[in-house]
Parts: structure tokens; C-alpha cells; sequence
């Protein structure tokens, strides 16, 4: 069956497509169409259902074991059945997860090469068949690193994935699906949630490449300026309903944000009138992190009662392994003090009891139990650390429902948690919602240091103006001091008090938040000392 | 036809050829005019005398230590729990009591040197555990060669060493299963032995509520997490496993007095493969189980296993080991094709 629309050539057509999960449903009669070399950016809060119409798309498993979907797709105007990513991946559709799809203990080459390997005939395989073909490792290599040249990173072809920062692993996904002959379309589901903004602008350099060589490109992201950079059109998804497509030249940021959440929406600066005290609240020194990746060198930092503390940098540089360290999650040395008292590093459990808090950057790995429900994911910690949420009977305890449920509740009302109820489990909500119910764990435990790594990483503009102004309510009402880590410079602008940059492990400097860009800039290469000629101090 | 898709997905194809063919059985059953009454009585006994030991399952699987085919190292300290209350000839339930007593501390100790064993094999603990599991049966076997129990009950007549088979007849055979029994018809209910069952199935459930219980369970879920809670992953799968080996314990026990026999030297070899079929049956998965998944695996299992006996007899009547065999290839495959799930799921 052939179709052709106002004779125009569509690669991908997809027609009235619907989905229900459990009897929710997630996906209402959503149309897309893509020309070749066409970057289409699709646009919706957390939950709206971009993931899910993906992998639709894309045949997961997901979708066929909860029942398969509606509507029709059409790939070149055929029409097609995908049950499968292999067979999405025949006809031609190629994927960059939301969530990263790399087996750890493999190499690169190999990571890329799945499934798709390079074979040579050898003895064995002339008798029993292709499967026992031996592999064809320099041409595998050679091909991965020409993929990997075109997204512009230049790491070794052979190294194993378990370990690589994860700016790396979002290249090496894109240069897997690069890699695939005869691809059509590309999806990235939010390709730059995790990457810094130099990282980003190469990868949205490099999606212009690849479309511009005919492959269309379906594009989710939360952040609107990239999809006014490199995006020909818009479509954007409502609680799962088709709201409009139209060209991005006809449109705005505002505007944008408005059709996304259906609301007026202001993205402004948050007074910061809140200067902090000047009271050391906590006192580091001589800080050593070993966290792959993400090492810490010998930072020296003052952090005062009651300020938010932006902490910024490029990836790899450290600035993720500062909070890892402090909550012993990785091997870390040195001196650490909160209120005088010295922290006793590598132990989480005593950092958790001296009242830090952290919200981890790895949310799947670290942040959730993905098969519990939300309430339990709440309160679980604090429930360990503080013995709340627990009935009593001498030396036995019982978890306490109805102080979970009722907690729970509250949570998913304060931090809008879109969800079907406190009994959920995580691993069926969005990924923005998930990391809603990472903060809400942190929250439970009422710290007196709140540290929060990329807080909103893959969350919708609605839900990070919340989070953003949770963090800053936090901080006047109970007077929480705040360490937040985030490669979005613009939001560390927006709430900071002041923010360091970490560079080679190191605190490179840190400036006020009205600093000037190419000041910022200038710390985040290292060359903020070299060009003023000053020393770094720790108390800024 | 999508609906029922996803009540297949829910209900698990194990369970749904479980259910088919213990339907088929039955109705077999009825037309080879084999007493109905008597194979539920039966199938009650003998889910009763299992369920310890299935729910001991529990809490290793939710420890994240997975399917403990270890529990051989339970089951030989309740057997030494067991030996202990006829050596120093008590009866009734002081002696079941006693037995239990005697164990616990045994298999405590047990569990704890398991566990530490456990800890540095992360990754592959079942085959290690079937290893282990299989290893103190046959260095059991000397020791009940050697060990200096001196009733002549236990005794050989001639020779050395404890018997293979104890009977328990006249100390605490079927004590639990008499207690409170009453008859619906002709079925005969064994009040005291499934009441009991319940009480432990009761405590687990009690525990995996309480504080510790959340911590183990989170511990065996994403360990990474655990620790990001301050929470002690090797402590918890030390404490998973510990329990673990102290219900295989009280298990064996509980199945020695329903059985009339203390079984000693290789019997124990394979008994974890019919507790993890069970459990598997009952719809846990090597990183979920909950208790009425012990309930019905048990359940379903040994029905499956009491009525195709008298079936299978029926039908071929020479070939009497073809239960035996049913039993085998029932519980290997379901063993299998949980295998096969690791990682698979949504
Ligand atoms: N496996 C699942 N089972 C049940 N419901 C699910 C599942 N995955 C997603 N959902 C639900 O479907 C809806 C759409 O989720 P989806 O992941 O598509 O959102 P999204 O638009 O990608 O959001 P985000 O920007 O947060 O990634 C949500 O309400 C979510 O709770
Ligand atoms: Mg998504």
C-alpha cells in the first residue's frame, strides 16, 4: 500500500496513534510526518508521552507486552509491523535512548557493533553457518572509529564503556546508530540532558550533519533554545493528545512553553536577594574523590550557612565527584567538616545521620528502586536513617502505612508528581516524574545539606521551574544550605548564591552568579587565572 | 484478544501449564474413579510439610543472593536438631520443640559462614550455593557415619554409624499433622501442620514490614541504592541468608515429623530443587517472591506431584516410576525456564 499526502514524499508517516498502559491511557491519535532531512523536535511535559510514542516506533517490548498499540506507520509509504528494535532497526530507524542502552563491560567497538558484527568466514563457520564466522575486529574498529570521528569524540575505540563519564556514553549511543547502513530516521530522546552545553552544541552541530545527509531526524528535548537552534518543525504532545505542528520559524520559546504545558509560563530569574551568612556551615579540604571519570584532586571550599552553592563545570572535570564523595559513595580523602564536626568519609550511613542529603545524577542506578512503589521509594531512606515511618512494638518495627501513604501523598501534590497513585512503581513513570520522586526521598530526610546533582536533567520547563523553586523555597523557609551540581550554567545562574567551577579535579574559581559569560567560559577551560592573573581562594 | 495478552503476561505461562495440567490430572482422576477426597487430603499434607521449606526461599531471593540451593546447610542442622530430640529421647511436641531449639543456633551459625561465603562470590551465587549445597551432603554422609550418637533407635544394629531412615513412630511422627485435625467429608484437614506453616509464613511476612526487612529488601533490589542509604548490602545478604537457613531448618523438621522418617545421607541432595520449583510455580521471579507465592507454588506443585502418582499408576501399571519422573522433569524445567527470565521481563 502506497500513500502519498499533497504529493508529498514522507519517510516516516505515522498515523492516529494510540496506546493505553493498565488501562491508562498515555497516547491519543497522534499524527507525525517526517520529510527527509527534516529535524523534528517533539515537545511535552514529563509524561506527555514522547518516550512512549517512540517506542512505539522503535517496537520495544514494552509496548507489545502491555498489549501493542493503534493507528498505523508508515516508513517510505509502505506499510509497516514493527515488533521488534531489530526490525525497527532493518527498516531503517535508529534510536538514542533516554536511558542508556550500553552493555558496561564491553568495548566500544563492540558496544557499537552489537549484533551487527563484521565477520570473516573462518573453519568452523563454512560447516556450521554464519553464526560461527569469526569477527572481523579491524574493520569493526575501523568502522566504529569513523563513526565516532563524526560526532567528534576522541576517545579510543577499545575501551570499555563501564566507567566512561556519561557524556561519553550519550556519543558512543550515537555513534552506534550512526554506524547502522541504510538509516532513515533518527530518534534522540533527549540527547542533551546529560551533556554540558559545549557538548551539546557539538552534538546539535552534528544532527545537522546527519540531516543534512537526507536521514530525518525526531528530536525530544526539554530544552527549547536547542529546538530553536536546529529544529525545522515542531509538534507538540498534550497529556498524550496531538496539541499542533507547526514551523519552528513561526514560533518562540514563550510560546512553545505555553502550548506545552497549556498555561502561562514565566521563566525568570529568581530574586536572589537571600545573600547566605557568612557562617562556614561546611569546611572542605584537601578533597580526593576517586570516581571514574568524574576524579576530584585536592579541592579546598567553604560552604556557607544557609546559600545555595551552584557548582558548575565541563564533564569529566570533577564537579560530579565532589557530592558522590561527601556521601561516600565513592573512596574519597581528605577533610571534610559540617558545623566543626568532622564528617566520617566512605560511610554513607554517617554522612546520611550528620544530616546531608543527596540527589544523585543517576537517577535508574542510584536514585530509585525501580520495581517499588513511589511511597516506599519516599521514605524508604529516612525510614533507615531516622527510624520514621515506623510503628514500634519494643525491639520489633513495622513500616507505618498510613504515615507513608500519607506523606507520599503529599509529596506527589507538592512536587506534581504525575502518576496513578502512590502505589505506582517507579519504573513505570516518566523520567522527569522519576527524578520528582528522587528530590521527594531527599526531602523526606529534612537535611541540613541538601546536595543535588543535575536536578533537572531530563525534566519539562514546568517541572523545573518547580524544582527550581522548591530548591529556593527550601532554602529561604528552613533555611536548608544548598550544593547544587548541574551543567546547565543558565539555571545555576537563576538560583545560586554563588557558583564554583571545577576544572581538572580542582576548584578553578568561583563567581557570583551575574559574572559575565565569557568570565564563566573563560573558568570552565581553566584560563580565568591566566588571563586575570589572580589566585584562588577557597572562600571565594 | 491484546486484553488477554497482557492477563498472560500477568499470570506467567509456568503457572498457566501448571494449572492446565493438574486440571487435566484431575479430570483423569475422576474418570480412572481414584478416590478425590483421598488425593486432597493428601495434596494438603503434603503442601503443609513442604512449606517451610519453600518459604525459606524467600528471604534469599530477596536478599539478592537468588534461588538458594544452598539450603541443604539448613537442612542438615534441623536434621541434627531432629537426631538431637531422639538422643535425648524426648516425645511429642517437647521434642519438636527441642529439635527446633537445638537447631537454631546450629543453623544461625551456618547461615552466618554461608553468607560471608556469599559475599565474595557476588554474581554467581547459585552455582556455588548448588555446590555447597551439594558438598555438605556428602560430607554430612560421613558425618552421620562418624558422629557419637549412641540411641540405639538411630544406631545400625551391626556395623557403625546412624541409620538412613529414623523412624519417628512413636516420638513425633505426625504430631503436627493430627493436632486439630478434623474431616470435611472425607477429606481430613491437617489443621496443626498447615497452622503452623501459616505462623511462620506470618513471621516472614512480618519481618519483610519491619525496618530491617525494608533494608534487606532494598539491599537485594539495587544494592547501589541501598548503599546510597546508608544501608549495609553485605550485612543484609548475610542476614537474608541467615534466615534463609534457619527456615530450611525448622523446614526439614516440620517435614520429618509429616514424612515419619528422618532421612539421612544423600536425601537431602535435592531437595532445594523441589522447594525453588515450588516457589518459582507460585510466580517468583530470582529477584521477587512474596509469601503467597510460597502458598500457591507449594501448593500447586504438590498436587500436581500427589495426584499424577495414582494416575500414572493406573494407567501403566508396571511403570510406577513414571511419577518419579514427572516429578523430575516438572521441577528441572520450571527450574530452567526461570533461568531463561533472568533479566528478561518488562
Ligand atoms: N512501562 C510503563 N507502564 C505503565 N505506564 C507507563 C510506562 N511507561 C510510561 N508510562 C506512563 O506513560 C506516560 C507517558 O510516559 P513517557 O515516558 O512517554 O513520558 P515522556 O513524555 O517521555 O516524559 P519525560 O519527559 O519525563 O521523559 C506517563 O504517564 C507514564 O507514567
Ligand atoms: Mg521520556
Amino acid at each position: 500500500m502506497k500513500t502519498e499526502h499533497n504529493n508529498e514524499h514522507y519517510v516516516l508517516d505515522m498515523r492516529n496513534i494510540g496506546k493505553e498502559y493498565y488501562g491508562t491511557r498515555v497516547l491519543k491519535d497522534i499524527n507525525i510526518q517526517l520529510k527527509p532531512g527534516e529535524i523534528h523536535a517533539i515537545l511535552g511535559e514529563n509524561g506527555a508521552g514522547k518516550s512512549t510514542l517512540m517506542n512505539v516506533l522503535f517496537g520495544m517490548s514494552v509496548i507489545h507486552s502491555t498489549g501493542g498499540f493503534e493507528g498505523e506507520v508508515f516508513i517510505d509509504g509502505e506499510k509497516v509491523n514493527i515488533n521488534s528494535p531489530v526490525e525497527a532497526m532493518e527498516k531503517g530507524i535508529g534510536m538514542v535512548h533516554q536511558e542508556f542502552m550500553l552493555i558496561p563491560g564491553y568495548s566500544i567497538t563492540e558496544n557499537i557493533k552489537l549484533n551487527r558484527e563484521t565477520t570473516n568466514p573462518g573453519l568452523l563457520s563454512r560447516v556450521a553457518g554464519k553464526k560461527l564466522e569469526i569477527l572481523d575486529m579491524k574493520s569493526m574498529n575501523m568502522d566504529a572509529r569513523k563513526s565516532l570521528d563524526k560526532v567528534g569524540v576522541g576517545i579510543e575505540e577499545w575501551v570499555k564503556v563501564a566507567g566512561l563519564p556519561v557524556s561519553f556514553m550519550q556519543f558512543v549511543e550515537i555513534a552506534r546508530e550512526l554506524d547502522k547502513e541504510n538509516l532513515k530516521v533518527l530518534v534522540f530522546d533527549e540527547p542533551t540532558a546529560v551533556l554540558t552545553e559545549s557538548d551539546a552544541d557539538r552534538l546539535l552541530e552534528t544532527m545537522r550533519k546527519i540531516a543534512s545527509e537526507g536521514i530525518a531526524i525526531l528530536f525530544i528535548t526539554h530544552r527549547l533554545d536547542e529546538v530553536q537552534r536546529v529544529a525545522d518543525r515542531i509538534t507538540v504532545l498534550r497529556d498524550g493528545q496531538h496539541v499542533i505542528t507547526k514551523d519552528t520559524k513561526d514560533s518562540n520559546v514563550n510560546e512553545m512553553a505555553n502550548l506545552m504545558v497549556g498555561r502561562e509560563i514565566k521563566m525568570t530569574g529568581e530574586s536572589r536577594d537571600n545573600e547566605g551568612s557568612k557562617n562556614v556551615k561546611m569546611r572542605i579540604r584537601d578533597f580526593y574523590v576517586d570516581m571514574p571519570g568524574e576524579t576530584v584532586k585536592g579541592i579546598n571550599l567553604d560552604i556557607y550557612e544557609g546559600e545555595i552553592l551552584g557548582i558548575g563545570g565541563l564533564a569529566g572535570q570533577g564537579k560530579i565527584g565532589l557530592a558522590n564523595g561527601i556521601m561516600g559513595l565513592y573512596k574519597s580523602e581528605g577533610n571534610v567538616e559540617l558545623d566543626g564536626k568532622k564528617i566520617s568519609l566512605n560511610n554513607p550511613e554517617k554522612s546520611l545521620k550528620q544530616g546531608l542529603a543527596f540527589v544523585s545524577e543517576d537517577r535508574r542506578g542510584v536514585g530509585l528502586l525501580l520495581d517499588s512503589s513511589i511511597e516506599l521509594n519516599t521514605v524508604i531512606t529516612s525510614m533507615q536513617i531516622q527510624g520514621t515511618f515506623l510503628k514500634r512494638y519494643g525491639v520489633f518495627t513495622q513500616r507505618d502505612n498510613k504515615k507513608i501513604r500519607e506523606h507520599a501523598l503529599k509529596m506527589i501534590k507538592d512536587l506534581d508528581i504525575r502518576c496513578t497513585g502512590p502505589s505506582q512503581i517507579t519504573r513505570r513513570l516518566s523520567g522527569g516524574n522519576q527524578q520528582k520522586v528522587c528530590i521527594a526521598r531527599a526531602l523526606t530526610l529534612n537535611p541540613k545539606v541538601l546536595f543535588v546533582s543535575e536536578p533537572t536533567r531530563g525534566i519539562d520547563v514546568g517541572a523545573k521551574k518547580l524544582v527550581l523553586d522548591t530548591l529556593v523555597q527550601l532554602n529561604k523557609e528552613y533555611g536548608m544550605t544548598i550544593i547544587m551540581t548541574s551543567s546547565e550554567l543558565a539555571e545555576l545562574r537563576m538560583i545560586s548564591n554563588r557558583i564554583a567551577i571545577i576544572n581538572e579535579g580542582k576548584l578553578e574559581g568561583i563567581l557570583p552568579p551575574d559574572a559575565s559569560d565569557v568570565d564563566f567560559g573563560l573558568m570552565m577551560a581553566g584560563e580565568y587565572h591566566k588571563q586575570k592573573g589572580e589566585g584562588v581562594r577557597a572562600d571565594g | 484478544m491484546d486484553k488477554v495478552k497482557v492477563y498472560y503476561n500477568k499470570f506467567g505461562l509456568p503457572r498457566i501449564i501448571i494449572i492446565s495440567f493438574l486440571l487435566f490430572l484431575l479430570i483423569a482422576a475422576v474418570m480412572l474413579e481414584i478416590p478425590i477426597s483421598a488425593l486432597i487430603s493428601d495434596a494438603l499434607v503434603r503442601t503443609g510439610m513442604n512449606g517451610i521449606l519453600v518459604l525459606s526461599m524467600v528471604p534469599g531471593i530477596l536478599a539478592g543472593i537468588g534461588l538458594n540451593f544452598g539450603i541443604p546447610i539448613g537442612i542438615v542442622c534441623g536434621l541434627l536438631g531432629g537426631l538431637m530430640a531422639i538422643q535425648l529421647n524426648l516425645y511429642g511436641f517437647t521434642a519438636i520443640l527441642v529439635a527446633v531449639l537445638i537447631s537454631l543456633p546450629l543453623s544461625l551459625v551456618a547461615g552466618y559462614l554461608y553468607g560471608l561465603l556469599l559475599n565474595r562470590v557476588k554474581g554467581s551465587e547459585m552455582t556455588i550455593a548448588t555446590y555447597i549445597g551439594f558438598s555438605i551432603v556428602s560430607l554430612m554422609s560421613i558425618g552421620w557415619l562418624v558422629l557419637p550418637f549412641t540411641s540405639e533407635e538411630m544406631r545400625w544394629p551391626i556395623g557403625t554409624g546412624l541409620r538412613t531412615t529414623i523412624t519417628l513412630q512413636g516420638r513425633f511422627e505426625r504430631i503436627l499433622n493430627q493436632w486439630g485435625a478434623f474431616k470435611i467429608g472425607d477429606v481430613v484437614f491437617p489443621t496443626g501442620l498447615i497452622l503452623f506453616m501459616l505462623f511462620f509464613c506470618l513471621l516472614v511476612w512480618l519481618f519483610l514490614r519491619s525496618r530491617l526487612g525494608t533494608s534487606m529488601i532494598a539491599a537485594g533490589d539495587n544494592p547501589k541504592f541501598a548503599t546510597a542509604s546508608g544501608i549495609n548490602v553485605n550485612k543484609m545478604r548475610i542476614i537474608g541468608t541467615m534466615l534463609s537457613t534457619v527456615l530450611s531448618a525448622v523446614g526439614i523438621i516440620v517435614y520429618s515429623q509429616s514424612f515419619g522418617f528422618i532421612q539421612l545421607y544423600q536425601a537431602p541432595m535435592f531437595m532445594s530443587f523441589a522447594a525453588v520449583a515450588a516457589i518459582l510455580i507460585g510466580g517468583a521471579t530470582i529477584k521477587k517472591a512474596t509469601i503467597s507465592n510460597v502458598i500457591i507454588g507449594a501448593f500447586l506443585f504438590q498436587s500436581v506431584l500427589v495426584v499424577s502418582l495414582p494416575v500414572a499408576n493406573k494407567i501403566l501399571a508396571d511403570v510406577s516410576s513414571l511419577a518419579e519422573i514427572a516429578r523430575i522433569v516438572i521441577s528441572n524445567g520450571i527450574i530452567l525456564y526461570a533461568l531463561t527470565q533472568i533479566g528478561g521481563g518488562e
